[in-house]
């Protein structure tokens, strides 16, 4: 049995594991890495809850062979909030009740990192694209768009005040 | 005297009675009752039902005390999802 | 939006009714929350079970010799590990779960486990799994319920004889049983009519498709007794069918509950833990045990198809005369379809004077169902709201006019038997013939549907604990999962009946050692029950702590109230005492401050539900947009407003999905052909626009703020609205679920 030895950065730090080979991203963070956060729905990168962003891109982890994120850069949930402060996307799921059971909540937050990243002002339908590709089967949706609107705006009047985009 | 309305599922033991009134102060008594009336109700109505007393349903009714004067409906017991 | 009935001298309040955060809500943004396959124990094995390939065999051997010798392998459980429940003479029903659990003689649906392993690595357990040698005998297979019916159709039980039937069958049949509903005279009632349709519809099976598989970890002792973590609608009632299972006292299990990943009834039985449980005692080491999505959909308990039969009659002016309805029910391999809540719930929303209702629980070779979300009422909805609609138009008559004509309303005798109490299904219609959406014109090339629907909403046993700490904030402990926000309204509640601040009161969901006992939460009951508990905490302790401010102070009880969040002396002369003030000094008047208390909570109000939808319908595809969706449900109370609306739109959103998209697709043969998110399409954020709501608030008389479930109700209308407004779209009406783009375009195309 042979393993990979991966380096990688995952949410700011240098991050080494040994994989498996034929493991998955998805089963590498949460088994070697041991980050949780990232969550598996299907396996088959037709839900969305494992996604997290890799060299700024959204992604499913569990589309990726973990030796894949040799030299890479990784956000996942966990490196979503400042030490002290919640991201603007956190805040408003939470006060907009975009959640209800949560398992597809990370996958939503960094589903929509990455659009607000490349589309700082997008309208209702542009976000309801974006996150085609992440199931809820709790809460119709409705509310998740609103958090997503509400935080481009927040960010965008951050960005107004401070110059910094992120 | 209470009233017992009996559902369309218990009348291959009720047979052409739809209700009837009979004395009895707890559900216990009435069931009791009943099976002398129309003998093997007893167990049917103690599987997975529920009682409506004047219209409020409880499930695990057995000791309830039924008001003179009350309708009283078995349901199935409803689970829900 | 709101529409309050506020009765004579309502109070309003300061926190029911706010739309606080809900304090579990951080731990779920930032990924801390453990679900059910997040535990990680030392030593723990991973596991993993064979399943049947076949629809319907004997099995004639299990041999597991090639996986226990293989390296990493430590333990393998077939039957044979667990009590033959048969032997022992255990209740029918136990005995269908513990073979639903590990086949013993025969596999009843492709995907029915047959084994299962445990290993040091995901990859080997999966690999011993697949080692492990079934010899089957395969035997001809039903899939539908007119197969199952079907004469000389192959029998799945040898003693099954249908209950209900008058005179009792002597030959075994794949009907279970037979419900019946009947009043008043038939014939009368269709010759009184005016219009007197007839119509069959089918429906398949749908999986409640939360987002989170099923998971658990066991950790068995040598003392005869485990710990299991599991994410499940009601850590009690699994405790208490794991234990049956295993032949152990439900003591024997302390389950913990793990955060759950959606469950609208499918995670209220159970799957995975007790082979979880007797893997860890052979092995004697923690198991956790994890399904994929293919398993998901192959071997947990989607709900019914069905096969239903209406006719129904109607006045000129409007009136409902006469309902007939025949329905079967699939409940895959095992006896418990949701048939008779059908049956109860069909014609519940109306007042029909003549009607006999009929409906038989069938089993077939697919997974045993399970609840989805007002189980069996949206099945028939279907067809009742259906033929409605076709019977308005018949008479050139408004659909909501129709059903506030026929509609029940207090002291209305229900179909299922006694009087209702004070409802507000006249409200939910009012509330959408009076809202901008129903006045707006239809656009063109677009259709517009109405439907209404009910659900019993149900009470039961709750307990909680409440205590006050030093510092004076309050810590709220229940023992239901929170399937929807309901920590929430427990924080919420505290807070008004404490009157303090909503963010000083904290909620846990404690585990089965900790807590006493809770039903399952489902049933839309935990913001009633589980909340009624929780108030009955609150108000013991309101009276304990005035009972300490009148030590305090050295007067009496009578002579202190609490308002505001503290105790004052009703004369005004002493300084107000805060919970902190009384917390801090708890010892001096009696110690620590905590009351536990439970119920079996009555007086559950039920709740109604109407609905509108708005349809841009492309005739050369088929393809249908939802343009506009409007819902109104009466809540009683909305006690978290943004929790309550979530409920709504996420059952309107299920029921989206089941008229349009989903639907178990078995080949020939009698396996899956789509176990995949793939090609079991639910609702995308794409697929929707915004979910309109208006919640109704008439008040539940027997709850202390007039709450009324609302977890399942939304999903009862969706499907017969859409099928309205295809019809008034499109002049084609589709009777069989699902309305797929393929089958309306087939539809279109053979409309002249």
């Amino acid at each position: 049995m042979s393993r990979t030895h991966v380096n990688c950065e995952i949410n700011g730090d240098h991050v080494d594991f040994l994989s498996e080979s034929g493991a998955s991203l998805l089963n590498a963070l949460r088994d070697d890495v041991g980050l949780m956060g990232v969550k598996e729905g299907c396996g088959t990168g037709d839900c969305g809850a494992c996604s997290i962003l890799m060299d700024d891109r959204v992604t499913c982890a569990c589309l990726i062979f973990a030796p894949e994120a040799e030299g890479r850069t990784i956000v996942t949930i966990e490196g979503l909030a400042a030490a002290d402060e919640l991201h603007p996307l956190q805040q408003c799921f939470l006060e907009g009740a975009a959640l209800q059971c949560g398992v597809c909540t990370p996958g939503f937050l960094l589903a929509a990192k990455a659009l607000l990243d490349n589309n700082p002002t997008p309208t209702e339908t542009e976000v309801r694209y974006a996150l085609a590709g992440n199931l809820c089967r709790c809460t119709g949706y409705d509310k998740i768009i609103r958090a997503v609107l509400e935080a481009a705006d927040i960010l965008a009047a951050n960005a107004a005040t401070n110059g910094d985009a992120k | 005297m209470i009233t017992v309305k009996f559902s369309a599922s218990l009348r291959d033991l009720t047979g052409d009675d739809k209700e009837i009134e009979v004395e009895a102060p707890t559900v216990r008594k009435l069931i009791s009752l009943l099976d002398e009336r129309y003998p093997g109700i007893g167990d049917r109505l103690s599987e997975a039902t529920s009682v409506a007393i004047n219209g409020e349903i409880l499930p695990d009714a057995l000791y309830e005390a039924i008001p003179d004067g009350a309708e009283v409906h078995f349901l199935a017991t409803i689970a829900g999802g | 939006m709101t529409m309050t009935e506020e009765p004579t001298g309502a109070p309003s309040y300061k926190w029911v009714g706010s739309r606080s955060v809900r304090p579990d809500g951080l731990d779920k943004v930032t990924g801390k929350a453990q679900f059910g396959a997040d535990l990680k124990l030392p030593n723990m094995l991973e596991g993993a079970v064979t399943r049947s390939p076949h629809a319907h065999a004997k099995i004639i051997s299990i041999d597991t010799t090639a996986a226990e010798a293989m390296a990493g392998v430590h333990a393998v459980v077939t039957a044979a590990d667990l009590p033959d429940l048969a032997e022992a003479g255990a209740k029918t029903d136990d005995i269908f779960m513990s073979e639903k659990i590990l086949a013993r003689s025969k596999v009843l649906w492709e995907g029915h486990p047959v084994a299962a392993v445990a290993a040091t690595s995901r990859e080997i357990a999966r690999a011993a799994a697949a080692a492990i040698v079934v010899e089957y005998e395969p035997l001809p297979h039903v899939l539908t319920v007119t197969e199952a019916l079907a004469d000389g159709a192959p029998v799945l039980h040898e003693s099954m004889m249908t209950r209900g039937v008058d005179p009792a069958p002597e030959t075994a049949s794949n009907a279970a049983s037979r419900a019946v509903h009947e009043r008043g005279d038939l014939d009368k009632g269709f010759a009184d009519a005016d219009v007197v349709l007839e119509r069959e519809y089918t429906t398949k099976p749908v999986h409640q498709g939360y987002i989170e598989p099923h998971a658990c970890v066991a950790d068995a002792g040598q003392d005869g007794r485990a710990n299991l973590f599991v994410s499940s609608q009601g850590h009690f009632s699994m405790r208490a069918m794991t234990a049956t299972t295993l032949g152990w006292d439900p003591s024997q299990l302390n389950v913990t509950p793990a955060e759950i990943g959606g469950g609208f009834g499918g995670k209220t039985t159970i799957y995975l833990e007790p082979l979880a449980v007797r893997l860890s005692t052979k092995a004697g080491r923690p198991v956790r045990l994890v399904m994929g999505r293919d398993e998901v959909f192959k071997a947990t308990g989607p709900t019914s198809g069905s096969h239903m039969k209406i006719k129904m009659g109607i006045t000129n002016d409007g009136q409902i005369t006469a309902a007939q309805i025949w329905m079967a029910f699939e409940a895959g391999a095992f006896p418990g379809s949701p048939v008779g809540a059908a049956g109860m719930t069909a014609i519940a929303c109306y007042t029909v004077p003549n009607f006999f209702i009929e409906g038989f629980d069938v089993v077939c070779n697919k997974p045993k169902v399970a609840a989805y979300r007002a189980p069996g009422a949206p099945i028939i909805a279907y067809g009742v709201e259906s033929i409605i609609d076709e019977l308005c138009l018949a008479i050139d008559m408004d659909p909501i006019d129709v059903r506030l004509k026929n509609a029940a309303v207090e002291g209305t005798q229900a179909s299922y038997g006694p009087e209702f109490p004070r409802i507000g299904f006249v409200e939910t219609l009012e509330a959408i013939r009076d809202s901008e959406h129903y006045r707006s014109p239809v656009p063109e090339g677009y259709g517009r549907g109405v439907a209404s629907g009910f659900w019993f909403n149900i009470g039961g046993n709750s307990t909680a604990t409440v205590h006050v700490n030093e510092d004076g904030n309050v810590n709220v402990i229940t023992g239901s999962p929170d399937i929807g926000g309901s920590r929430a309204s427990m924080a919420l509640f505290a807070a008004e009946e404490f009157g303090i601040d909503v963010g000083r009161v904290s909620t846990k969901i404690a585990d089965t050692q900790t807590i006493g006992f809770n039903d399952v939460t489902g049933g839309s009951r935990v913001t009633l029950a589980t909340g009624k508990v929780v108030i009955d905490c609150c108000r013991t302790i309101k009276q304990d702590l005035r009972r300490r401010a009148a030590k305090t102070w050295d007067c009496e009880i009578d002579d202190v109230e609490w308002v505001e969040g503290q105790a004052q002396h009703a004369s005004g002369t002493e300084t107000p005492l805060s919970l902190a003030d009384l917390a801090a000094k708890a010892s001096r008047t009696g110690g620590p401050i905590s009351v536990t208390q439970s119920d079996n909570v009555r007086g559950a109000g039920a709740g109604f539900t109407t609905q509108l939808v708005d349809l841009e319908i492309d005739d050369e595809t088929g393809v249908c947009r939802v343009a506009r969706y409007t819902t109104a449900q009466d809540a009683g109370k909305a006690i978290h407003p943004s929790y309550v609306e979530g409920q709504m739109q996420g059952g309107v959103v299920q029921g989206i999905g089941w008229a349009f998209n989903e639907e178990y697709i078995h080949r020939t043969d009698g396996t899956l052909d789509n176990p995949s998110f793939l090609d079991y399409r639910i609702p995308v954020a794409s697929d929707l626009p915004m979910i309109e709501t208006i919640v109704v608030e008439v008040p539940n008389p027997n709850h202390p703020y007039g709450v009324r479930g609302v977890g399942e109700a939304g999903i009862v209308p969706p499907m017969a609205a859409i099928g309205n407004a295809i019809e008034r779209g499109t002049g084609c009406r589709l009777n069989d679920l699902p309305m797929s783009p393929i089958r309306l375009l087939d539809a279109i195309n053979h409309r002249h």
